[in-house]
């Protein structure tokens, strides 16, 4: 968020002269106002207001049927009372902790097999950004049937390399959550994997000349020119991706419908069903807030972090 | 240490024993690395592949076929009319006119009203410019299931809900096309718009004339985003949408996998079928899509 805010540092100055003679009238204002305005109406009306409404209704007893009333912190008892609550941050967290790690991990592999000159690589990039593409229904349905637990081939092949065993995938409680993460490891990998190489081609090929000339080996080369290198994008990286983790909804939707029990319900599906299903919209809205603290904390103790080691 | 760099021009002699007990280096040549390399790729990229495999594969068999052990990876018969089949058994193309409709208009939208913004932002000086891009900043990392409970309400006092403008006004006025389009013209130079201003352009025509014109593979950028991610999206329609005639694609198919869970070749073709022109958009600008992705993200 740092580099954005340089490059208008930068284009304030040369206009400065100009714009000295028109600083009284007030035309520049009307002027640069007056192109924000159409996309900030909507911006307004439809995000910032709702984010500062949201607030407020978490503290409100509002429902279709009665007038809105103040209730102070019943919604929050409420929600801390209630135990889908629980399981849903759970669920939510544990599919946060394989998502994020995963995705990431994937994603800069396949970026630094794809960083090089290599016949077929346009081939290669378009092959694993296509996931990314598909709509999240369709992910969800194909995997589904890819995890049969009979007759998939993914259970096929299991069995094929010697697991007599096979795990249930979505009609088991423990393992439907791992089969979520998975399909969804295999949609979002192309998406970051396109930032990692935009953040690779950054790092100046002379660096790794060098090192070779010094006989690094590849791990060496990898720890101390790749890694550093790549830091602000993979401090980027990590923000979208927890972002993207927190408030997974669709695949989950179709996949499980939060099963098999509670098994795979989310924060966001809680929300839903407390919300927009049931009227609750106190309620679902400090779930919401519970939501926006998860990911704001985790936001600012990623920013510290890299400060932290920029600092270093 | 320069012995390994040596040893892989010209082996010397003396530069072997360097290295200890190890196996002398240039025993992988660059060119055998290369076939390892591509082969692995290859192997990894049949791997990622296979999801689509078995959706084409399975869209053209009977449903009784598709769950086989061994898997047919190919059809042994072609069921061809699974893709005849599909537009009767459900509103297939009113789903996909909904899709096209809505993800061509806020793409449009969208492209407008963040273009025109972001003009403001990027070359016009006025009072609260940066808190307010600043404001916008900050929604970007803002779940957006964290404000969309009050935003039902208002688009439940607006009289909205259940209906395609809902979701039209949702979409169209996001911060991310705002933000895309801003980073893209700060790299125009600003002496090409002060000379215009010398010229005595007003600057909404050089916004029209020079500004739009220049951000060409900009536009396409955010355009095709845009497209992909409302005619994926889902759970904006399935909160907004609940009569059938205003369904998307993604919806329809959604019911139709509850309603018939066992016609799995019906459901791997609608599946085929609500990928398919999303594919093509992407492949035909593939360019412009990833390099939106690539700019949006290094700058963040």
């Amino acid at each position: 968020m740092t580099v954005t805010t340089e490059p208008a540092l930068r284009t304030r100055r040369p206009p400065e002269p100009a714009a000295r003679t028109r600083r009284r009238s007030l035309r520049p204002t009307l002027v640069g106002w007056s192109f924000i305005l159409p996309n900030f109406l909507g911006f307004a009306l439809l995000t910032l207001v709702p984010m500062v409404f949201g607030l407020a209704l978490s503290f409100m007893d509002w429902s279709p049927w009665g007038d809105p009333e103040w209730v102070g912190f019943e919604n929050f008892e409420r929600m801390l009372r209630n135990s889908t609550f629980w399981i849903a941050l759970w669920n939510t967290t544990y599919y946060a902790a394989g998502h994020i790690p995963l995705t990431m991990a994937v994603s800069l592999g396949l970026a630094l097999l794809l960083n090089r000159t290599l016949a077929g690589l346009g081939f290669f990039r378009t092959a694993f950004f296509l996931p990314y593409v598909t709509s999240l229904v369709a992910v969800a349905v194909v995997w589904n049937m890819l995890f049969n637990p009979t007759s998939g081939p993914v259970n096929q092949f299991l069995q094929f390399a010697g697991v007599t065993d096979p795990p249930g995938w979505t009609s088991s409680t423990a393992w439907a959550m791992p089969a979520v993460i998975v399909a969804s490891v295999w949609r979002d990998m192309g998406y970051y994997m396109v930032l990692f190489l935009a953040g690779l081609q950054t790092i100046p090929t002379e660096l790794y000349e060098a090192a070779r000339v010094d006989g690094a080996n590849a791990w060496q080369r990898f720890r101390n020119i790749t890694l550093p290198g790549l830091r602000p994008t993979t401090f980027f990286v990590l923000i979208m991706c927890t972002v993207a983790s927190f408030k997974v909804f669709d695949l989950i939707v179709v996949m499980t419908d939060g099963g098999p029990g509670r098994a795979t319900k989310v924060l966001s599906q809680l929300i839903y069903e407390e919300g927009i299903r049931e009227g609750r919209f106190g309620l679902a809205s400090a779930i919401s807030l519970v939501l926006f603290l998860l990911v704001a904390g985790f936001t600012v103790i990623q920013f510290l972090l890299q400060r932290r080691q920029e600092d270093r | 240490m320069t012995a390994n760099l040596t040893s892989t021009v010209t082996p010397k002699p003396d530069a072997v024993p360097n290295r200890g007990s190890a196996p002398p280096r240039p025993a992988i040549p660059a060119r055998v690395r290369k076939v390892v390399h591509s082969a692995l790729l290859t192997v990894l990229c049949l791997l990622v592949l296979v999801p689509f495999v078995w959706m084409i594969s399975s869209s053209l068999k009977h449903d009784n076929q598709v769950f086989t052990v061994p898997t047919q990876w190919i059809p042994r018969e072609f069921v061809w009319s699974n893709y005849v089949d599909i537009w009767t058994q459900i509103p297939m193309l009113a789903y996909l006119r909904n899709s096209a409709f809505l993800a061509i208009t806020i793409s449009f939208l969208q492209v407008i009203t963040g273009s025109f913004a972001a003009y403001g932002f990027a070359k016009l000086r006025f009072p609260g410019r940066d808190w307010l891009f600043l404001a916008y900043l900050a929604t970007i990392a803002v779940p957006w299931q964290a404000y969309m409970i009050p935003q039902y309400l208002i688009m439940e006092k607006l009289g909205l809900v259940n209906t395609h403008l809902s979701i039209i006004l949702l979409q169209a006025f996001g911060a991310f096309g705002v933000f895309l389009m801003r980073q893209y013209y700060q790299s125009i130079p600003d002496e090409l718009i002060e000379a215009a201003r010398i010229d005595g352009l007003s600057e909404y025509r050089i916004w029209w004339r020079i500004m739009l014109p220049l951000s060409r593979p900009a536009i396409a950028s955010l355009g095709l985003l845009t497209f992909v991610s409302t005619w994926n999206d889902y759970m904006g329609p399935f909160i907004y949408f609940t009569s059938n005639e205003l369904w998307t694609v993604q919806l329809g198919l959604r019911s139709f996998v509850g309603q018939y869970d066992a016609a799995y070749a019906m459901i791997m073709t609608g599946s085929v079928i609500s990928v398919l022109p999303v594919v093509l958009v992407f492949l035909l600008g593939q360019r412009q899509f990833i390099q939106g992705i690539a700019t949006s993200g290094l700058k963040g």
